[in-house]
This record gives C-alpha cells, structure tokens and sequence, in this order.
C-alpha cells in the first residue's frame, strides 16, 4: 500500500516553465530599503555551517563566536538562525551558544550518504537530541529511493521524527542524486507527509547542489500541502549560495510562490558558510556607499 | 532579527529618461527626410499619467500620394535593381543598429505605450531586432525558399500596424518586404507612432536609400488613403477584425495583394495531468502579457473540471502576486491601458459581465490616480454564450470555463469566429497532437503561451485574417512566385 498522496498521483513538473519562472524571479530588481532589509532578512536566514572531516573543537570555537558578532563594527546586525555542525560538536557549541537564541543544528542519520541501518540512525538521533540539538538535519536514503522503495523512506523519516521530540527536523533530499525534478516533488511530498518540519535541498557534499530551479519546485510541493492542510513548512537550500544577489532572488521566490509568512527564519533558511560575508560586504556598501575590501571582514 | 510585521516590498526602480530624444514635434519620413510638422496634428500621451510626449502629423490624402510616389521611385530606381547581397547588408545593419539603441527603443515604447519595460526590454526590441536578422538572411537566398518558383518583388507594399507592439510590428512589415525587394510606406497606430518616427532616425543613420522606407502618421483616415491610393500594390494590414473586413471590401477587384493579421479569442486549455504550476503560469502569461492587448492571447481558458479548484486558487494567488503600476519600473508586470477609448471598451465589457451576475476575481493592487489602468480580472464559470467570452476585449480579462472532455473542449475551442491561436496544457504527447491537429488556429502552443520567433509563421483562421508572417511562408506574402 502507497503510503502517502505523492504515490497515488505525481505531481507533474515541466522544466522548461520551472526555468522561464526563476528567469522571472532573477530579473526583479531589489533596491535601496527593499536591498537593505532584504540583505539584512538574508542574513538572519543563515545556518553557518561547518561539516568537514578535519573539524575541531576550535573551528567550532571560532564559528560559534563568529554566528554571535557578525560584524561588530556595524551595529544593528541580526545574529544567523543557526550554526550547523557534526553530531560530536553539539554539547560545545550548545555551551558557546547558550542565552544567545541562535540554534544548534546537528546533521544526523549517517551523514552525508544515508547509507546505514535504521537502527544505527535512530541510535545517532538519540544522541544529538541528547546533547540539546534544536534541530536535526537528516539525509534521506537515496539509495532507497531510487529504487523504488518509498515506503521505507517514508517510515525511515517517520521513525526519526519521533525521536526527535522538540527538536526540528530538517530532512535534506540531496536532490543533486535524485535524477529529476519531478523526482524532487515526489520525494518533498513523501518527506512532507512524514514529518518532515523542514526540506532541505543538499548536503553540500554533491554537485549540483541547491539551484533555484529545485528550491522552486520544493516550495510548491509546500504550497500543495499549505493548501490542503493549512500546515506550514520550512525551506532550507543549501550549498552553492554564495553570493548576496543570488540570496535576494531566493527570497523573491519564496515571496512571491509562498507569501511574507515564510520570509522569517522559522520558515526559511540558507544552508552555507561563505555567503554571511558577502551579506555583511552588500550591507556595508548600500549604507557607506563604497565597497570594502574583504579583508575588512573576518574568514569564519 | 527579521521584523515580522513589516511586509517586504520592492523599493521603486524605475528605468532612467536621461539618455533618450523626443522632439517636440513630428513631421512625415518620406523619401529618405524627415517633413516638417504639419498643424494638422495632435498629441501623442504617455497613458500612464496622460502627459503629452510629443506631437505627431496628420498625413492627409496628398501626403499619402508624396509617400507613395517616394516609394514607387525608390522601387523602380534603386531597391528592385539592387543585387540581393545589398538589400542583405542594409538590413543586418539596421538589426545591429536596433541591438545598439534597444534601451532607448525600449523606454520609448514603454512610455508612449504603457507597457511594462521588462516586456519592451526584453521581448519587443530584441524580437524587432531578431526580425531584421532573420530576413536579412533571406534576401538573397528566396530561390533556395521557393524551389520550383521564380520569386520576384511585388512592388509597393502598403503596411498598416496597430498600437500594441508598435516597433515589433513595424519590423514584422518591413523586413520581410525590404528583403523581397519592395519597397514600402508604413503607418503606425495613432496612439504609438514614436518608435516608428525613431525606427526613421536610424533608417536615415543607416543610410538606407531614399524612399525604400517612407513612414507616414495619422489616423484611420490616413489608413484609408493608402488603402485606396491606386499604386499600392500590396496591402498588409494587422488590426482589428472590423477594419480588416473593410479594407477586404476596399482592396476587393483592385489588384492589390492583401494579408490580414486581425483579432482573436484564443482558448488555453488546461487538462488534469498537467503540470499544474506551470500551467497557471502559463494563463497569466497568456491573458495579462502587455495587459491582455495581444491578437493571440489567451483570452478563455478552459480547465478541466477535476483540477478546476486547485488551477483557481493558484491562480488568484498568482495574480496577487502582479505588480501593477508605473510601465518603466522594472518590476512591473503589468502596466497602463493603451489609451482612454480602449480603457472604456474594457470598462464597458467589465459593467456587461457584472450585471449579467458573473462571479469575479481581480487583483488587489491599489492603481495610479492618474493615467488609464485596469486591474487584472477574472471571471468564473462562464458560459460559452456570455458575451466576454464570445468578443475580443483586448484588455486584461479572463472568462475561465471548465470542461469534461477532450471532444467537448475542442468543440467549444472552435466554436468562435476567430481562430488565431491556441493553448493546451497536458503532460501526455499524445493528447497534444490529437487537439492540434482538430484546432482551427493558425499558432498552437503545447505547455508554454505566446512564444514568438521569426522563424515560425504567424496568421490566422476563419475572422482572425490569412496570410502568415514569419518564416518561409511569410516571404509568400511579399513575392510574385511564377513557376519557374
């Protein structure tokens, strides 16, 4: 038995139309008061992210302090919404961030493959709730998926999303493994229906990595379900974002398919690492009037 | 963080005035000069806050005659005898003189226009643009189009355009003739005749030969004169389906070659398995493109009944989402109404549609005080007998019916006197060659609406004209083809 609407009936995409809609969002022209809280929206959207094989106790130090004092020169900066970390970091950089408001997210769940039991996933869930993470990022299994076993993909998110409590689960579909757009509605729906409080497009380890072609696609699969159910959920692109013109169109789309509710960073996030400072860069110009050079603002 | 009780709106960003020239005054383009400006004239407006650009000429019965004869010299003299490789160069130079001056072509047209820079920008001049350089490319190559025929020029081309893409339209008419050897007199719509008159300045710049070109401006009456002027060998003429019935009547036992491009009321058609999103898109596109002043819009939209609530809903969404207002900011979508009058014929079927009950939906955008607008409309459940979906309005309103079947959709397709273009929007390949092939419209689109390439001909069926413009079959209309 399918378990969810996505497997009764298809949503179905045309690419060529999903292209031609984001030309349109890319030709909106952002100025003056809207670019600045626009750029400033961006920058509250940002889960910092650091998730490499060489992190360490004092990269999180660093990232952490950085997610508090952006760019304590120019006062009046919002904080990012979050910092993304591995699941070992999550006690630290809970501790770093205490009393600040800015969220702990933890990637889980076998991080960045999927490729592992349930079981070893759950346990990994355990663990990071555990620790205080508010939010936890998992991947789907692809692997699964591509197969044709969407019940198990289902139930795997299910299951995870139980653990998980309080904390907010982000499931990411990696959408660069997933073949096709319409691939990408389907496994946004499934991913939906199971609990999901956020969809994420990328883990940041695969090319291509969020585009606003499939960011486009997920936000309509959310509007499918706000339609029918009234419920809201979060967005979250990432990798790939890097530069600030590109995040304001991002928000273009999710004002204009989506509407101002979800232009917070409750319903909204930007999954990356570089693009604070180029916001921070962007900021600086629209209210001294000349560029800065980067070495202005501090690496990470 | 984020403030969430402020909505996020578009700061205004309005295309710059700076770098573009309008005189006060405008003569006639005859024989390779400029005229002086007459004092029969009247005033060309910006509708969207109905100040006076500038003033044009009234090309009475014996301008016509100067433009015309201007025009048989230059034919018999130079055009008709130049080898077709020059004919070729002339026009790819003024294809690459239009790409130079776009953005001032583009602020022109929006400004005595009223539609939306985006759309200027980036689809009206470039397509001028593209016009040129297609043609250009044909002139000397008409054998290698038609075989087994001897193509020969017909002589001097009469050309009528109308206001709703002014400059697009005067490209559509010149190029193709200028590339077959004819030479042409060409009259812009009373209300949009500034990028033609600018269209002049850079024939002069690219030195095109005296009289190849001669643009004249003036109401219907001036149309008249160079209908019934006798040494006008071909009359094209894109407008209305009334004044293309008379100008049937007027040409009918002269001689004249004729090709009519007139009105429409195109059906778009949304089936269950489309890709709804798209679809929706495609809708907006279809009917409120340059405010629904397009021959080919997609004015009745017929949605199959299974989806017809979730089409409806994303769709008034969308159309909350237009920006409506000033034509040269660079986020409008949706500009000014053309001139008063077809501010009031719009009006007018609006009243009609409301008294006879019709369930609406319009946009929520607040309009300008000044100038004419009309907020995008929609009406529900129409019936195939209601007025608004049998007439042309030529304005921003949509009459939305829903269907069951696909015999049933197309017969109610085809049950109109037009019969210029259609839409279908399914996900099957199968369904779309069914419903193209029992369409009676000269353009089917399949999953998109009012894509224009010059490679591809344009015309209609039945009311909406014959003849095509565009591609090989366009060059027809402007070529004697004797069988070799």
């Amino acid at each position: 038995m399918p378990k969810t609407q996505a497997l009764i009936q298809r949503k179905k995409i045309d690419q060529t139309g999903i292209e031609e809609r984001c030309d349109r969002f890319r030709t909106r022209s952002i100025k003056n008061d809207a670019k600045i809280d626009g750029l400033k929206k961006a920058l509250s959207m940002i889960d910092l992210t650091t998730l490499e094989g060489k992190d360490t106790p004092g990269k999180i130090n660093q990232l952490c302090f950085k997610a508090k004092h952006l760019h304590d020169e120019f006062p009046g900066l919002p904080t990012v919404a979050a910092i993304c970390v591995y699941p070992t970091f999550v006690s630290q950089a809970k501790n770093l961030l205490s009393g600040t408001g800015i969220k702990v997210a933890s990637v889980a769940t076998a991080f960045p493959s999927g490729q592992s039991s349930i079981a070893v996933k759950k346990l990994e869930c355990k663990e990071v709730v555990k620790a205080g993470a508010d939010e936890v990022d998992m991947v789907i299994s692809r692997g699964k998926f591509l197969a044709g076993e969407y019940n198990y993909v289902f139930d795997e998110i299910a299951e995870i999303k139980n653990i998980c409590g309080k904390a907010r689960l982000k499931v990411i579909l990696e959408t660069g493994e997933l073949g096709d757009l319409e691939a990408v509605a389907m496994a946004s729906r499934i991913a939906i229906e199971a609990g999901a409080d956020f969809i994420k497009t990328s883990t940041g380890k695969i090319k291509p990595a969020a585009t606003m072609e499939v960011t486009l696609v997920m936000l309509q699969v959310i509007k499918d379900w706000y339609l029918e159910t009234g419920k809201m959920v979060g967005m979250k692109p990432a990798g790939g974002i890097s530069n600030a013109k590109l995040a304001l169109h991002y928000l273009i789309m999710v004002k204009e398919v989506l509407g101002e509710k979800w232009l917070i960073n409750n319903w909204f996030r930007f999954g990356a690492s570089s693009l604070a400072n180029d916001l921070l860069k962007q900021i600086v110009k629209q209210q001294t009037g000349s560029y800065q050079s980067g070495n202005y603002f501090s690496m990470d | 963080m984020a403030k969430k009780d402020k909505n996020w709106n578009l700061s205004p960003a309005p295309e710059s005035l700076d770098h573009i020239h309008i005189k006060d005054a405008y003569g006639f383009f005859i024989g390779g000069k400029f005229t002086r400006s007459k004092r029969d004239s009247f005033k060309t407006i910006n509708p969207a806050n109905e100040k006076s650009l500038s003033s044009i000429s009234q090309a009475s019965e014996k301008d016509v005659d100067t433009a015309v004869k201007a025009a048989r010299k230059a034919y018999n003299s130079t055009w008709s005898k130049m080898p077709p490789t020059e004919r070729a160069k002339y026009l790819f130079r003024i294809a690459r003189m239009i790409q130079e001056r776009a953005r001032e072509f583009a602020v022109i047209e929006s400004l005595d226009g009223g539609k939306p820079i985006r759309e200027s920008r980036d689809i009206d001049i470039p397509l001028a643009a593209a016009h040129f350089f297609y043609h250009a490319g044909w002139a000397d190559k008409l054998n290698y189009a038609f075989p087994t025929k001897k193509p020969q020029p017909i002589g001097v081309v009469g050309q009528i355009i109308p206001w709703n893409f002014p400059l697009l339209m005067a490209a559509w008419k010149i190029a193709p003739a200028l590339a077959c050897g004819n030479t042409v007199v060409i009259k812009p719509a009373e209300t949009t005749s500034l990028t033609a008159l600018k269209l002049a300045e850079l024939l002069q710049d690219a030195e095109l030969p005296e009289g190849v070109v001669n643009i004249i401006t003036g109401n219907g009456k001036t149309g008249e004169a160079l209908v019934s002027h006798p040494d006008i060998d071909k009359i094209a003429f894109t407008g209305s389906t009334e004044v293309g019935k008379l100008i049937r009547k007027a040409t009918a036992g002269t001689g004249k070659k004729l090709t009519l491009e007139l009105g429409g009321k195109a059906a778009n058609i949304v089936f269950e398995d489309a890709s709804i999103d798209q679809a929706v898109e495609g809708i907006v596109n279809g009917i409120y493109f340059n405010q629904g002043h397009v021959c080919c819009a997609g004015s009745r939209l017929f949605v199959q009944e299974s989806v017809a609530k979730e089409v409806m809903t994303k769709l008034e969404h969308r159309i909350e989402n237009l920006i409506v207002g000033d034509p040269l900011d660079k986020n409008t979508d949706v500009g000014a109404i053309n001139s008063a009058s077809q501010l009031k014929t719009i009006l007018n079927y609006l009243e009609g549609a409301r008294k006879d009950g019709l369930e609406y939906f319009e946009s929520s955008a607040k309009l300008p005080e000044k100038g004419y607008w009309c907020k995008p409309t929609l009406f529900k459940n129409v019936a195939q007998s209601s007025r608004i979906s049998k007439e042309e309005i030529f304005g921003p309103v949509l009459a939305v019916q829903t269907f069951r079947t696909i015999d049933e959709v197309i017969d109610k397709a085809n049950n109109t006197p037009y019969g210029l273009s259609a839409g279908v929007w399914t996900d099957k390949g199968s369904k779309i060659f069914n419903l193209t092939t029992r369409m009676k419209a000269g353009v089917v689109w399949a999953n998109t609406y009012n894509k224009f390439d010059p490679t591809s001909p344009f015309g209609g069926f039945k009311e909406s004209g014959y003849g095509r413009e565009g591609g090989v079959h366009g060059l027809s209309a402007y070529l004697k083809l004797e069988l070799l």
